[in-house]
């Protein structure tokens, strides 16, 4: 059993360093403004977030829909602690350069943007992880939309910014940045839920009475749960303000929280490679391979019908209702997508009762 | 040898406005002894379960475990005169833990509609009830800093799998076990929590004769190999007669009779709870 498993982490290592080559190449060899690289950015950081949004509502079983909240908790501690001092005047022109007029380094911004997240989490948590499913996702949403409005406060100005940008604090350029932060994220967030407090977030989510009479403290594991997502929601904030280059409160409404909820669901609740996939898929969907339902056509002189801006996203609801309609438990179900399963779907000639029996050999 | 005392309930009544559930009634358990509470449909014995196990707060009375009080409640004052029930006195505070806390004192219980966790598989329901007794942060864990910890855990609860004969069907998905395998895996989980008592709501429900008998042998088996005491909520006659000690007789909260086997069935208030009174 250990020779497989250090067989399969060998395989997964390859696989992730081949993907980062790739990236780079791609990078060196195509014009750096296609829409690609665009969509690999943009899903990279939505991938976290979507991940990090399963790990609560696929995974511990809590509807909630504060994701975008604490987005923008991340996005903001991130660019406050990152702009140079010499632009602060520039950046708060309204409030003589703001309050804080230092610069820490950009991993130590993550790390704050991820512990200020957690923090307000904490906070919201302790009332609000006392409700169940509906409220909950009622309570989260309303605290979302709480903390995107305290932040555009004018009083607030000297830190935020009031709800005027924030801007002129380091981006990134690769697109390998985006991958490797979220990368490794996830990957956190992975072997979290593998370990044996993940087992008992799906204990939680399997039976919330059951897990109590196992001995689980249920209010401390959810709010582990939800402290340990909205940190990753707050990185990956920061990721987006990096990703846009300015951030402003007013960006992170709760259609971006309805956004991640869709790649979720079209990812599999509680599928973390069902997640990864759908991020890509519908970032490249939505700006990308869709686009051209927005432009006005003509073939010759016919215009073609239907066509113009905003079909879009008439198209894209569309297929949404498609897919909830015959296909609800997403792309990936409760599956991940893993080397043995492809490798099992070359291999078909395999007889059904070999993996048992394969399982019981190791 | 006077054996000691696990469990002891005083008084206990528990009141939902105005429906007395289980009123004033006081039982005992002792070590390595198999205790049955039977009574009919409605009579509050796994309300009696759920006070027991903190799922209810009881309006009145006091659970011991090992002499130490461990649920406690007397209303005083203007609540005093709402509730039933009769107190001698004794209790001063509340004492009203949340369900895993009693579960690390070591009480573990099954549930009457069996509650696996249906999406995890055999191995992983057995595994998260080791979860509370490791010692383990959620850093420690996510690192793979304990994994000792982790294989004494994964270690320990094949073990079990293994003495309860489920360990051929380690990885298969609980919820698709069938019924039988159901109770028995239930049975297993709830002895992963290390219990010194152990609580079976109706373990015999929807089984046949046959296997009723071999559930009465099974529980038997697991007081003996493990020690523990048992409390056990039965409809099954035959199954309560042949294992139990002692039986305590519940009728609309009430408690009509304690005693043996024999003592019980010759009862008449029980012949009347359990088959109605002549009405000539």
């Amino acid at each position: 059993m250990d020779q497989k498993k250090k067989q399969d982490l060998i395989v997964s290592a390859c696989l992730i360093a081949f993907i980062l080559v790739v990236l780079f190449v791609l990078e060196k060899i195509m014009p750096s403004g296609n829409m690609l690289f665009v969509v690999l950015k943009k899903g990279a950081i939505y991938a976290l977030v979507a991940v990090s949004m399963n790990l609560l509502n696929g995974f511990t079983g809590l509807f909630s829909l504060g994701q975008a909240g604490f987005m923008l908790i991340g996005a903001y501690t991130y660019a406050i602690f990152t702009i140079p001092p010499d632009q602060r005047l520039a950046v708060y022109q309204y409030f003589d350069g703001g309050v804080v007029q230092f610069t820490v380094p950009i991993i130590v911004a993550f790390l704050l943007a991820a512990a200020v997240a957690g923090l307000f989490a904490f906070l919201i948590g302790l009332p609000v992880l006392r409700l169940k499913s509906d409220y909950l996702a009622i309570a989260t949403l309303g605290f979302a939309e709480i903390i995107r409005a305290f932040f555009q406060w004018d009083v607030l100005g000297p830190i935020t910014n009031g709800s005027n940008l924030l801007r002129k604090f380091p981006t990134f350029d690769s697109v390998l940045f985006p991958f490797i932060v979220s990368g490794i994220c996830i990957a956190i967030i992975v072997l979290l839920i593998n370990s044996s407090y993940g087992r008992a977030f799906k204990a939680i989510r399997d039976d919330e009475i059951a897990a109590e009479a196992m001995g689980i403290n249920l209010f401390k594991h959810k709010e582990m749960a939800f402290v340990i997502s909205s940190a990753f929601a707050g990185v990956s904030g920061a990721l987006l303000a990096m990703y846009q280059t300015t951030v402003q409160a007013a960006a992170f409404k709760s259609a971006m929280t309805y956004e991640i909820l869709l790649i979720v669901v079209i990812g599999g609740i509680g599928s973390i490679t069902g997640s990864c996939l759908a991020s890509f898929l519908f970032v490249a969907c939505s700006e990308w391979w869709l686009r051209f339902l927005d432009n006005e056509t003509f073939i010759g002189a016919w215009q073609v019908p239907l066509l113009r801006s905003g079909f879009r996203k008439v198209v894209f609801s569309v297929i949404i209702m498609i897919m909830v309609l015959f296909y609800n438990r997403g792309i990936m179900g409760t599956r991940e997508f893993s080397i043995d399963s492809v490798t099992g779907l070359l291999k078909r000639k395999r007889l059904p009762g070999d993996k048992k029996m394969k399982k019981e050999g190791k | 040898m006077e054996n000691k005392n696990v469990l002891h309930l005083e008084n206990i009544t528990m009141q939902f406005g105005g429906v007395v559930a289980v009123n004033d009634l006081t039982l005992d358990v002792n070590e390595h002894e198999i205790v049955a509470l039977i009574g009919p449909n409605g009579a509050g014995k796994t309300t009696a379960f759920n006070v027991i196990t903190g799922v209810y707060e009881p309006t009145n009375g006091c659970v011991s475990f090992y002499g130490e009080p461990i649920v406690e409640n007397f209303p005083q004052g203007k609540m005093k005169k709402l509730y039933a029930g009769t107190n001698n006195g004794k209790f001063t505070k509340t004492i009203s833990p949340t369900p895993d806390k009693i579960t690390k004192l070591g009480i573990a219980r099954t549930f009457q509609n069996i509650r696996l966790f249906k999406s995890l598989t055999v191995f992983e329901n057995v595994l998260v009830a080791k979860h509370m007794r490791a010692e383990q942060n959620v850093f420690t864990a996510t690192f793979r800093l304990n994994h000792k910890e982790e294989k004494r855990m994964r270690d320990e609860a094949m073990a079990l799998l293994e003495e309860q004969s489920l360990a051929h069907l380690k990885d298969e998905i609980s919820g698709s076990l069938p019924y039988g395998l159901q109770r028995r895996l239930e049975i297993a989980r709830a002895l992963a929590t290390n219990p010194k008592l152990l609580l079976l709501d109706e373990p015999a429900a929807g089984m046949n004769p046959q296997e009723t008998k071999e559930l009465a042998k099974f529980i038997m088996q697991i007081r003996d190999k493990y020690g523990i005491a048992i409390l056990v909520i039965e409809h099954h006659m035959d199954l309560v007669m042949e294992i139990s000690e002692r039986l305590y007789v519940l009728d609309f909260g009430k408690l009509i009779a304690v005693g043996n086997a024999t003592e019980v069935q010759n009862n008449p208030d029980v012949i009347t709870a359990y088959l109605g009174v002549d009405e000539e």
